[in-house]
């Protein structure tokens, strides 16, 4: 496969729930693409529609309840047009996920050899025996001590970085294209996520699967991605690469959040910034741009218009109004080429 | 900071909504109705039966339904409406009497072992123990061994469902207590009894009307089961249950001495369960929004189901 | 786990202890003297003396309930009065045919009421659902005597499916005796199966919610697998619960029930006593019930950990 086409491909997407409250829309014209090989962090503050986002890739949601617009482009197909039966063989094979909870991620009742197994014997069909070897195969791939002992065990006898580890061999058993890490790491401690986050790219560098790694924290993103998406309130609000990000961001918003990571070098009576305000819940969502009202740079024009997703440079994608005056302000390199 | 005005309008906003959700709720709206039309029945039921339940008639011996008898006649040729309507009274009376002593011993029952911790475990073994025993087995043994009337079917009734709502006052009971308010009430000194009757009992009504309501339902099954069994209410007083007792031996011919009676048993227990469960939902704020969820996705042509996740 | 069991049954000591004193005092609760009752009114000073010691009700209570309890300990519940048999004997004589019929309905419960919990969770705030929890509701609140005449009208003298009322033991062959047992069972299960069926659905609506659900989904396993594997499985310990607590109630339901059919069992040797005024054998057969009742509770308890890995390894510990 061309290694520039995009593995997937998501255009416009845009996910709304049956709620109490009447019809929410939880992610509204989500755009962007995965490479083969690639990995892509989707950051942005909880509620902000990234884990939403990374479900509907497989419609995960209570169909019922959900509806979804636009296209989702696995290797050319749309998936929100396939029927469930197809979707049920792209999903654990093709494209996997790993969640953020390992402790509720795994089934209580059977042991992880069970649930392995379960997934292997769905997609690849082999014998039993052929299974288990498999399945302790995977586990010994993701770091985990004596495989042969733990296949019997049951999730509860294990720690959070076993059980994720555990949750990751269950998502690449089946070698897929793609992998989705819904905060694969926020429930773990910080050793533990370190460890994880090895494991995820050794894994990569053997299969070359891309990889969707949605997280909040922006650490993650600078160690693990190539690039970056930053959403906001259900929509893709910046998207660049990992160094651009770190050195160029554009929106204020993205802004925001890396002036909010601590670092190393800061003084510790600094106080951390802090975006002032709080999110908007999704049943007032606001006319103008989402974020005018909590953000330093709003004019007028940013409470009435809704700002669309702009190409900035090639590789350089945000939705403001103002970020030219912003790149300015803040000596960006080429904000001027730009306009 | 918000101005007293405005809690004050929030307050009132909350509590139309609470009116209002009275009648969303349509389980308890029913249920509230059927109890109700029930309750008008039992109160006025010497003006509403065209005969006297015990007036016998030889000549017109289980007759059905007819204009002049609307449920037909029992094997004594008595009016069977009357006797359905007398017996719902009693049916009513004896459920409402236990409901409310059992309520009120339980509550004192309740309340006394979550605050004094030596009576506690007295009494929680004694009701653990009564609680232990299958209830109409119970009741049945004690009316059997004191004999069959009103007033030891009652009694018998009564000592079977108080646990129930011992244990609910109870538990309750130390959640409250253990809540900042209560904590803080004691740090400023108030008295003991001013806390539980001002600010404890309060708390635990929604509890304690819940289990009333439910041990009102269950009450009028065990005095119908008990009555039926030939350990309730002694002929010739009708009752629901021992209707359904002579009724059984005419079954083959005659339907109506077991539909009507058992009909307005059901109707009694359903407008009770209904409204428990109504009240249940109205009450508990955990179950209300769950619940609430449901009726407005059934109204939006929506399923109900998890959603609104991250 | 046999540490646990113990432990346990340790545990059940002192509520049994409670219910052996309020079975006594069951036997004093008599208004009047209780031999009167027993003898009525016109009999002789001597005759209710002599009563009075055979029964022993002429020694101080505490003494009394001693030389009870200590047979109640070692197996002897006293003598029917009316039958000239060991209580525990007469127990035996009518206990097969409440355990037939206790074991069928509950058999009848499980097998509607989980089939119609899963449905109602799948297809939860449909009509089918509505449906399913009004039949759940209607279940609850009908008292099972009252189903049962229902059931007589409708299939033994409507119909003429199943016969009225009667009960043909095991040995007369499995055919017959099921035919006399299934609306006797019906009517008892209805009870049992709107519980569980109400415990099904929100269970399953429960764990329906959980991540693990979501993983299941994302290995792409089919729907029925979902369901029917990993959501039943984690939703069998509150159905399980239900279950238990439904089968001691089933017992007792079952003595109202056979009223009803005229079976031979517990419920028609109680009420048979109440008449005869036989108390040694309605204080025996109520102390045997709810030792059952209590035993069975706990043998569902100790269940949970063949269901649940988790409690099982715990117990272990």
């Amino acid at each position: 496969m061309d290694n520039n086409k995009h593995l997937l491909d998501i255009r416009g997407l845009k996910v709304s729930f049956w709620t109490e409250k009447g019809r929410l829309t939880a992610v509204e014209d989500a755009t962007f693409s995965i490479k083969k090989g690639e990995t892509i962090g989707v950051v942005g503050e909880s509620g902000c529609g990234k884990s939403v986002t990374s479900e509907s890739i497989l419609q995960l949601h209570d169909e019922q309840l959900t509806d979804y617009e636009g296209q989702i482009l696995y290797k050319d197909r749309n998936l929100l047009d396939e029927p469930e039966r197809k979707l049920r063989k792209i999903r654990g094979n093709e494209i996997s996920m790993i969640f953020q909870d390992p402790m509720s991620s795994l089934n209580p009742v059977f042991t992880i050899g069970n649930q392995l197994v379960e997934s292997l014997m769905l997609h690849r069909k082999p014998s039993k025996k052929a299974a288990y070897e498999k399945a302790i195969d995977v586990l010994r791939q993701t770091g985990i001590p004596s495989p042969e002992k733990r296949i019997h065990d049951y999730p509860h006898q294990l720690s959070g970085g076993m059980r994720q580890r555990v949750m990751i061999a269950l998502a690449i058993s089946c070698e897929p294209e793609l992998l989705i890490a819904d905060e694969p790491t926020t429930a773990l401690d910080v050793t533990t996520q370190a460890q994880i986050l090895d494991v995820l790219n050794e894994l990569q560098e053997k299969t070359a699967m891309g990889i969707m790694m949605i997280t909040h924290d922006l650490a993650v993103v600078a160690e693990t991605c190539d690039r970056v998406v930053v959403m906001y309130l259900g929509q893709v609000i910046e998207e660049t690469t990992v160094d651009q990000l770190f050195e160029n961001a554009l929106h204020p918003y993205t802004i925001g959040l890396l002036k909010s990571m601590p670092s190393m070098e800061s003084d510790r009576s600094d106080q951390l910034f802090e975006i002032e305000g709080t999110v908007p819940a999704l049943e007032n969502i606001p006319t103008g741009c989402r974020f005018a009202d909590r953000c330093p740079f709003a004019t007028n024009k940013c409470l009435q218009e809704a700002p669309v997703l702009e190409n900035a440079t090639v590789s350089h994608k945000v939705r403001c109004w103002n970020y030219e005056e912003i790149a300015l302000e803040r000596g960006n390199g080429y904000a001027t080429t730009t306009s | 900071m918000k101005s007293e005005a405005e809690v004050k309008t929030n307050y009132r906003v909350k509590k139309q909504k609470s009116i209002a959700r009275i009648f969303s709720n349509h389980m308890l709206l029913t249920g509230l109705v059927i109890i109700v039309i029930m309750a008008i029945i039992s109160v006025l039921a010497p003006f509403i039966a065209p005969y006297d339940p015990y007036a016998i008639d030889p000549l017109n011996r289980l007759k059905p339904p007819s204009v002049e008898h609307f449920f037909g006649t029992d094997d004594f040729g008595r009016d069977l409406f009357s006797r359905v309507i007398y017996g719902t009274r009693i049916s009513f009376f004896i459920g409402a009497v236990v409901a409310i002593l059992a309520g009120v011993i339980g509550l004192i029952v309740g309340l006394i072992s979550a605050y004094y911790s030596i009576l506690d475990h007295i009494l929680m073994r004694i009701v653990d123990g009564i609680y232990a025993f299958p209830s109409i087995l119970l009741a049945l043994a004690i009316v059997a061994v004191r004999g069959p009337d009103v007033v030891n079917v009652l009694i018998a009734l009564v000592i079977v469902y108080i646990p129930s709502i011992a244990r609910v006052v109870r538990s309750a009971a130390l959640v409250v207590k253990e809540q900042t308010f209560v904590e803080a009430l004691n740090a400023q000194g108030a008295s003991k009894w001013r806390v539980l009757v001002i600010h404890t009992i309060p708390n635990l009504l929604s509890p304690l009307i819940i289990q009333v309501t439910f041990v009102f339902a269950v009450a009028i099954i065990t005095e119908a089961a008990l009555s039926f069994l030939g350990a309730g209410i002694p002929a010739p007083s009708p009752s629901l249950g021992n209707i359904l007792f002579d009724g059984k031996n005419v079954i083959y011919h005659s339907w109506w001495m077991t539909v009507f009676p058992g009909s307005f048993i059901i109707l009694l227990v359903l407008g009770l369960n209904l409204a428990g469960d109504g009240l249940r939902d109205l009450l508990d704020p955990k179950i209300v929004n769950a619940k609430r969820k449901k009726s407005r996705l059934i109204k939006t042509g929506k399923k109900v189901g998890r959603h609104g996740q991250q | 786990m046999l540490k646990y069991t113990i432990q346990r049954l340790f545990s059940l000591i002192p509520i049994l202890l409670v219910v052996a004193v309020i079975v006594f005092l069951l036997a004093h609760m008599t208004p009047g003297d209780p031999v009167t009752v027993l003898l009525g009114d016109e009999a002789s000073e001597e005759a209710k003396a002599e009563l009075r010691h055979e029964l022993g009700f002429d020694l101080p209570v505490y003494t009394q309930f001693v030389n009870w309890f200590t047979g109640v300990v070692t197996g002897d519940l006293g003598m029917s009065f009316f039958l000239k048999k060991p209580v525990t004997e007469v127990f035996a004589d009518y206990l097969g045919p409440t355990i037939s019929l206790a074991i069928y309905a509950q058999i009848i419960a499980i097998v509607i009421s989980l089939f119609l919990g899963v449905i109602a969770a799948k297809k939860r705030g449909t009509f089918t659902d509505q449906t399913v929890m009004g039949f759940s509701l209607l279940g609850i609140s009908v008292p099972s005597f009252l189903v049962g005449l229902f059931l007589i009208l409708l299939f033994a003298v409507q119909l003429q499916w199943f016969p009225v009322a009667g009960y043909r033991p095991l040995s007369e062959g499995l055919w017959e005796h099921l035919r006399y047992l299934t609306l006797p069972a019906i009517a008892l299960g209805m009870m049992q199966a709107g519980l569980i069926t109400r415990m099904t659905r929100s269970s399953m609506l429960d764990v329906m919610k959980s991540n693990y659900i979501k993983t299941a989904k994302s290995k792409g396993l089919h729907q029925n697998r979902i369901t029917y594997k990993h959501a039943l499985r984690n939703s069998f310990i509150p159905i399980l619960t239900v279950i238990g607590e439904s089968f001691g109630t089933l017992i007792t339901g079952a003595a109202v029930v056979e009223t009803v059919f005229n079976i031979p069992g517990i419920g028609q040797l109680i009420v048979n006593s109440i008449e005869r005024r036989d108390f040694t054998v309605i204080q025996g057969t109520v102390l045997l019930i709810t030792v059952t009742y209590v035993l069975l509770n706990l043998t569902v308890d100790l269940l949970y950990g063949v269901v649940d890995p988790r409690v099982r390894l715990n117990r272990k510990k």
